[in-house]
């Protein structure tokens, strides 16, 4: 008992453990998380999986043995306990319950006993009559199933951890420590893993992944040990037709299916079914479950930008998702590797509210449930593509760019995020998109504004267009000139922050709020030029002076600024997709289960005997002598019993004595 | 032969108003059936016809939950006909402005919680047979209008959408309301059984510190918004798997509340005004027999979802953890009375521990612990 009890405190603090850190992660997370000295000593301990470690195992078949050992030692006095009616209990032993009364009767033994058989038989009790010298002794009980909860619950404990016990991963554990099977590095590909990694159609118990792209077929399922994996060969081929992903208006997932066709490999009988979520389908044993999705390897048509100085180059590219591409062009070579690709964005472009009152914030609170508590103006900002650009020293970024313009007070701006790691968040490059709603005006003025050639052309024009109708000298207009193209040269090396410093540097103190104004009215009137200028180049309609394009020299150039630490040599556009889905179905064959759902049967039926029906035994000794003595005894002393006693000795008072014959009610 | 009948046949005892509950209930389950049978599936229709039973059961039982549950199904058929289809009516209409829209009904609930709790409260203290009584007037009508908004709500979720409609219990603002009106109706029932309004004080505090939770999760969070079910939550096993475990929660919560009022006892605070110790340790008894049996059922309900929705009926999920640990922990307790017949301090300590164990397995898991159980996130 002691030893049960200890065995399930370790039990009960080992499970806290699994809850508190997160298991089954990658290995790497550990070693980052517990440093280079507790990671093997955790990993000893088997506590990135500690409900599939050795020594939790143990303990689990250890209750088992212990709880069958209770059972075997109980049971038979359990069940001698519910059969007997202790119909040979003694006057001495009725004196010694702490629930007993003498009544009196004169209506003689054999009358009185059939009363009481009769009453007794309508509360419910069983009843055994047996004369001895000391009297008439009826011996009554009810509830004798409550015995029975004891061995149903300690049955089911012992069923369900031995069903548990069956599908766990102990047998695979067994082979992988007596036979040859041996997990794969999980960087191979499934052409690579070797045969002792892989698991025939036989395996009885198993839990494992499949990966079907839209249009493929696969046998197949990976399943996850420790860091490596293994393969299981499924007893039939799937094929997936669609895979369907329905969303609410929130932007929330509806519904996750996959139209599936299954062919049995033994006798080639196709079955076309649907899977869903909470809607698995069952063969041969095997149930598949709609476990997750993926994409599976769509086709993305990209535009890379060069960001070089004064470069307009862009290179039009086809990759596919989960592949890399080569970029050699620019002066490093870079790898594109293509990380994911969304083909929808749902994102809340409302505003926040602010409560005028208390008042106002309770009246608001209430009311249905179905308002929006916050302004919600959701929207689907289109598709997406998540990429990384690594190096040849291996080190990489990573970046999410969005296909459309997203709408942002009245402009729309491409959002380009960047971050250095996995582990923080996406800052955006926000570049505005011109009259067309494209990227291209972007790009080519940024090329002319960064190309030195192309920015003294730029000044001399900004020049003639500022001095036009003034009659000014022309060491004015070469100083204005030289100002343009300095202040162009200022912000092509690094943007707003370079003219900052260079303000800061030379200008001073009471003046740079002045010269900074003035710098900036240059900037946008030299950009103005450029804009004209490349219009004139590509033989477009003259610019039109409008609130509109002022504004967007302004992004321009703000957002020219920013792209000076987007840390990448280029830009790569989304302009294009075909969109290939992926589902992952999950494959499970447990044998066990139905043992545990005849265990956990087992124990409903056990906690209801054993709490809700009521053992009660009752002894009536009734002497020749008139003198009736009545005993109650309960395994559970409860008020309930009290009262039962009271009631029942009352009541048998009333009935012992009564001479009366008609029927009566209370 | 004579009979002595103490306990007269339950269908001795029933009166008009016991039968008149019944027909209700049948012919609205029928003509609910009738009305939305196309749309329900096998299991949601056995769920139905096995409700009305359950619900005449409990009718049959108490009068008082009789009398609940013709007034809440009054008020709630006056909310939802006041909506004529329309949700911005909830804040035009008079009556569903001020009263019967979920919101404002749970509202009311939040404060006749709190109203119940100091008028129970006072009557403890002041010996007030008036207050206590009070107390009890105001639980009921807290309850009332907490079902009420709970029913509203419902109806309210499928004016949003048909797609978007489900039973009220699918994430945590809706199952804290659920946690309240359960608990509450449990105490009601144990204040009458054991005919003594002296804990109501005890109980109540555990569900105003719920209310309070609830109420900062409304102004703070605003997680009252109705969202609409995810696919692992689309599943008929929801609405029996949810309910099955709060009314163990709520059990759990109702024992440890008794234990504390058996503590402050022992310690001779109060000892004048509560009950006896035998009764205090019955009533413990008792709830955590039946939140036990509940939280079996639910945990096995629940084991039997995740084989259909996950593919497996156990993997240690957090959620599932803690709730074999809270099991583990009031089995051994049941063990402890049962058969060591433990009594006293203990068993009165360790109920109020194992309320700690169920908030930890009831919030904390959500709060701290990552998991499947997500949608219940803070």
């Amino acid at each position: 008992m002691r030893f049960a009890i200890s065995l399930l405190t370790v039990l009960a603090i080992a499970s806290v453990i699994g809850t508190v850190l997160k298991q089954n992660e990658a290995y790497n997370a550990y070693l980052n998380q517990f440093g280079q000295f507790w990671f093997p000593v955790f990993e000893k301990l088997g506590l990135y999986s500690v409900y599939h470690a050795g020594w939790f195992l143990t303990i689990l078949v250890f209750l088992v043995v212990s709880t069958c050992s209770c059972i075997y030692r109980q049971a038979p006095q359990m069940l001698q306990e519910m059969r007997s009616f202790r119909e040979k209990a003694k006057e001495f032993s009725l004196r010694q319950f702490a629930h007993q009364a003498t009544l009196h009767t004169a209506l003689g033994t054999d009358a009185a006993a059939q009363r009481a058989n009769h009453y007794l038989a309508v509360e419910g009790f069983e009843a055994r009559t047996n004369k001895s010298e000391e009297g008439t002794l009826i011996a009554a009980k009810s509830g004798s199933w409550n015995r029975a909860g004891y061995i149903l619950t300690h049955a089911a404990i012992v069923t369900i951890c031995l069903g548990g016990l069956l599908d766990g991963d102990m047998p695979l554990k067994l082979q992988m420590m007596f036979g040859d099977t041996r997990p794969a590095n999980s960087g191979l590909s499934l052409s690579e893993i070797p045969p002792q990694s892989r698991m025939g159609p036989d395996h009885w118990s198993y839990r494992g992944n499949v990966f079907l792209p839209e249009g493929k077929s696969s046998s197949i399922a990976t399943i996850n040990v420790g860091d490596g994996i293994l393969l299981q060969e499924l007893p039939f081929e799937l094929m997936l037709k669609k895979f369907h992903i329905d969303f609410y208006s929130t932007g929330a997932p509806k519904r996750f299916a996959s139209d599936i066709v299954l062919i049995d490999k033994e006798t080639g009988e196709r079955f076309e079914r649907t899977i869903e979520v909470n809607k698995p389908f069952a063969y041969k044993g095997v149930t598949l479950y709609q476990a997750s999705f993926d994409d599976g390897g769509s086709k993305l048509q990209l535009k890379a930008h060069s960001f070089a100085p004064g470069s307009a180059e862009s290179l039009v590219m086809n990759g596919e998702v989960g592949t890399s591409l080569k970029l050699t062009r620019q002066s490093t070579p870079l790898t594109l590797e293509l990380v994911s690709f969304r083909p929808i964005n749902v994102e809340n472009l409302g505003a926040d509210i602010v409560d005028a009152s208390t008042l106002a914030k309770l009246s608001r609170h209430m009311g249905s449930g179905a308002k929006s508590p916050t302004k919600r103006d959701l929207r689907n900002v289109g598709p997406s593509i998540d990429f990384k650009l690594r190096d040849a020293a291996g080190q990489a970024h990573e970046y999410n760019n969005y296909m459309l313009p997203l709408e942002q007070d009245g402009r729309g701006f491409f959002m380009a995020g960047l971050r250095e790691s996995g582990a923080e968040p996406f800052r955006y490059l926000r570049i505005p998109a011109d009259d067309e709603g494209k990227l291209d005006t972007w790009f080519a003025l940024r090329a002319m504004l960064t190309d030195p050639a192309q920015r003294n052309i730029i000044a001399q024009r900004f020049t003639a267009s500022a001095m036009k109708g003034d009659a000014v000298s022309e060491t004015m207009k070469t100083k204005l000139t030289d100002t343009a193209a300095r202040t162009l040269e200022l912000f092509a090396n690094g943007g707003y922050e370079t003219m900052d410093k260079f303000i800061r540097d030379t200008v001073p103190k009471a003046e740079q709020d002045k010269a900074a104004e003035v710098f900036v009215k240059v900037l946008q009137g030299a950009t103005w030029e450029a804009w004209k200028l490349k219009r004139e180049q590509q033989h477009l309609l003259p610019l039109t002076i409008t609130q509109q394009h002022a504004t967007y020299v302004n992004d321009l150039l703000g957002s020219v600024s920013d792209s000076f630490h987007y840390g990448a040599p280029l830009f790569i556009e989304l302009t294009g997709f075909d969109e290939v889905k992926a589902s992952v179905i999950q494959a499970t064959r447990s044998p066990g289960k139905y043992i545990v759902f005849l265990g956990c049967a087992l124990l409903v039926a056990g906690v209801f005997c054993m709490l809700y029906i009521r053992e009660r035994r009752l002894f009536l000794l009734i002497k020749d002598s008139g003198e009736v003595l009545l005993a109650m005894a309960a395994n559970r002393k409860t008020l309930d019993f009290e009262e039962a006693f009271a009631r029942h000795r009352d009541n048998l008072v009333q009935l012992l004595t009564e001479h009366d014959h008609g029927p009566r009610t209370s | 032969m004579d009979l002595v009948q103490a306990n007269p046949s339950l269908l001795i005892r029933l009166k008009p108003l016991d039968w008149l509950a019944a027909f209700l209930l049948l012919v609205g389950g029928a003509y609910v059936l009738d009305l939305y049978g196309t749309h329900m599936d096998v299991y949601e229709k056995a769920i139905l016809i096995g409700a009305i039973p359950v619900f005449i059961g409990f009718a049959w039982r108490s009068n008082g939950v009789r009398n609940l549950m013709g007034v809440v199904a009054l008020l709630a058929l006056l909310g939802i006909n006041l909506y004529h289809g329309d949700l911005a009516r909830a804040d035009q209409t008079f009556f569903l402005k001020y009263f019967l829209s979920s919101q404002t009904a749970i509202g009311w609930m939040c404060a006749l919680f709190f109203m119940a709790t100091v008028t129970y409260w006072l009557g403890l203290l002041a010996r007030s047979d008036f207050a206590e009584q009070a107390g009890t007037g105001l639980t009921w009508c807290a309850v009332t209008m907490g079902f009420t908004g709970m029913l509203v709500r419902w109806y309210e979720s499928y004016l949003i959408g048909a797609d978007v409609g489900h039973i009220p219990v699918s994430n945590l603002y809706e199952v804290f309301v659920l946690f309240c009106l359960i608990t509450a109706l449990l105490y009601l029932h144990y204040e009458k059984r054991y005919n003594t309004r002296r804990l109501g004080g005890f109980v109540l505090l555990v569900i105003s510190t719920a209310v309070g939770f609830l109420l900062w999760y409304t102004f703070s969070r605003e997680a009252y918004e109705i969202q609409p079910l995810i696919p692992a939550l689309q599943s008929y096993w929801m609405k029996i798997h949810v309910p099955a475990n709060f009314i163990g929660y709520g059990s759990f919560a109702l024992s440890a509340m008794v234990g504390v009022a058996w503590i402050l006892r022992s310690k001779g605070i109060l000892a004048s005004r509560l009950p006896e110790p035998a009764i205090l340790e019955d009533l413990m008894y008792k709830a955590i027999s039946v939140g036990f049996g509940f939280f079996t059922i639910a945990t096995i309900l629940g084991a039997l979802w995740a084989a259909e929705a996950w593919g497996t009926y156990w993997q240690w999920d957090p959620k599932e953890t803690w709730a074999l640990i809270v099991w583990l922990n009031y089995a051994a307790w049941l063990h402890m009375r049962l058969t060591k017949g433990l009594r006293g301090a203990i068993l009165a300590w360790w109920a109020v521990v194992g309320l700690v164990v169920v908030t930890f397995a009831f919030l904390g898991v959500n709060m701290f612990l990552s998991g499947l159980h997500s949608y219940g996130s803070l």
